[in-house]
This record gives structure tokens, C-alpha cells and sequence, in this order.
């Protein structure tokens, strides 16, 4: 397993009255590709794999998003990693597949308050009042690939690459300035 | 800013997430040796440059990463359609049927 590594270290960041932006506990990230029949992959992660763009399902401490037709994001705790690697490569003979850890690749930053979704159309060009509560999607902030999980009406997720964290996080911290001088 | 219909995901979202990939249904020869230099300069090199509606492929890049078609209009840049790689190359009359 990758290391939980991350080049980004989590110097102050926003904690606005109206937004605020915290770096989330690191968490063990599984990419996974892989058509046709899912039911044995369903059966081996313990979670039935969302079919629609978009949608998120969960059971444990798993939570999985599907990106594409058939790509999906998988987080879990780095303790399982091991054991959900070894039930899906047991399942390679029968069904081909691609499950590869990207933990050390990209870290989660937390952004809620009530005026969350609107400091991220700063750089976010999509509606972002308009993905579900629940969902995630995989969009581009400032023209950075970034994963977004809505977990609230005013709480989400945004999974960054490393080497891209200081610009968003750099770009955020404008954005709670810009809410907070707003407010005051 | 465009926005263009994703058709994997179902959703009409800004240009930023996607880039252009080129004209579409360009076919490589299922027997490339047969080819003539004639030929392979054509399938390489020789792309048209309507004015007007044109098929051409987009990419997803930064939502569900999948290429698919669409076919638009080079004066408006209106989108008329898109569709999913594989899918039959819509009849440009159909598309322009409410236009006429």
C-alpha cells in the first residue's frame, strides 16, 4: 500500500464566520475500473457499486462514487485496504479488473458554513447548488480536476491532487476573505 | 461559455470541463497494409473544415473522462447534438428539421 503521503501541509486555512475550509483525516483512496457484470465485485467490497454517474453508496465505513460508466472512487479506512485488494484480485481470473490505490495521491479538504456552495463558484463553474445533496460529482475547479461530495446543504468534500492542494486551498482563502468582509 | 450535454452523464454542463478532440467518425481501415500513401495521407491528415454543422468528437475530460460526438454548428457554435461514442451518426435533417 502507497503511503499516506501528501506534500501539502495544511497551514492556516480559512475558518471564516460564513465559510471555513479544514483539511479532512487522511483517508485510504481506491480507484476501480471495471465492466460488464459487478455482482462478484458487489459481493467482494461489500457495497453495491452505483451504476449512475454521480450517485454514492456506502455500507460500513466504505464509501464509493461513481465517476464514470465504469470507473468508481473508493474510500475506506487504510486498515482494509489490504483485505478489500486481496477479495477483488482474487476475482481477476474470472473478472478483469483495475483497483489501484491512489492514498498518497490527493488530499480531502472539508468546506462547510452556510455560504459554502457560493465559495465554491469562485472556481467552479458548474451549478454547484444543483448536485444533490448526497451525490459527488468530478468537475474542475480553477481548471484543476477535482472530486466534490456533497455531504450537506452547506457541507462538502473536495478531493485534490497534492501538488494542486496550496493553489486551491490558496484560492479558497481569497474566497472566505472576500464572504467574511462581505458579512462583516 | 458553452454548454454541452454530456451524454454518459446525463447532465448540460460548462465547456471548462471538457476539450475538443478533432472530427469524428474517422475510421481507420480494417486491413491497414492494403492502404496507398493516398490513402493513409487521407486517413491521417485530411480533416474537413465545414461551415456549418460538423461532427467531431469532445471529451469529458474533467466529470467522467468519456469521449463522445456531437455534432455542431461552426457559425453559432450551437450544439445541435451529442451522443455516445459507437452510436450511429445522426441524419443532419433530423437535426435541422425544427430549424426550417
Amino acid at each position: 500500500m502507497n503511503k499516506l503521503v501528501s506534500s501539502f501541509t495544511a497551514a492556516p486555512l480559512p475558518q471564516g464566520a460564513v465559510a471555513r475550509v479544514s483539511l479532512a483525516a487522511p483517508v485510504a483512496r481506491l480507484v476501480l475500473r471495471a465492466r460488464g457484470d459487478l455482482a462478484a465485485l458487489n459481493a467482494a467490497l461489500g457495497v453495491t457499486l452505483p451504476s449512475v454517474v454521480g450517485h454514492r453508496a456506502g455500507a460500513g465505513e466504505i464509501e464509493v462514487l461513481c465517476l464514470g460508466p465504469d470507473e468508481w472512487m473508493l474510500h475506506l479506512p487504510p486498515g482494509q485496504v489490504g483485505a478489500v485488494s486481496a477479495s477483488c484480485a482474487a476475482l481477476m481470473g474470472s473478472h478483469p479488473h483495475s483497483l489501484v490505490d491512489v492514498s498518497g495521491r490527493e488530499v480531502t479538504l472539508e468546506i462547510d458554513g452556510p455560504r459554502a456552495a457560493e465559495l465554491l463558484t469562485l472556481g467552479c463553474a458548474r451549478d454547484v447548488e444543483a448536485i444533490p445533496v448526497g451525490q459527488g460529482r468530478r468537475t474542475a475547479f480553477d481548471n484543476v480536476t477535482v472530486i466534490l461530495w456533497r455531504d450537506g446543504p452547506a457541507a462538502f468534500r473536495l478531493d485534490v491532487w497534492n501538488s494542486f492542494a496550496p493553489h486551491v486551498a490558496g484560492l479558497l482563502e481569497t474566497g472566505c476573505r472576500e464572504l467574511a468582509a462581505e458579512a462583516a | 461559455m458553452l454548454l454541452i450535454h454530456c451524454p454518459y452523464c446525463d447532465e448540460t454542463l460548462p465547456e471548462v470541463e471538457f476539450t475538443y478532440a478533432g472530427q469524428a467518425h474517422v475510421v481507420r481501415a480494417a486491413d491497414p497494409a492494403s492502404q496507398s500513401d493516398e490513402e493513409w495521407e487521407n486517413f491521417l491528415y485530411i480533416r474537413s473544415n465545414p461551415k456549418g454543422p460538423h461532427y467531431e468528437r469532445w471529451r469529458h475530460l474533467h466529470g467522467c473522462g468519456r469521449f463522445f460526438n456531437a455534432v455542431r454548428d461552426t457559425i453559432s457554435d450551437r450544439f445541435l447534438t451529442t451522443y455516445k461514442a459507437g452510436a450511429p451518426r445522426p441524419e443532419l435533417s433530423s437535426l435541422l428539421g425544427d430549424r426550417t
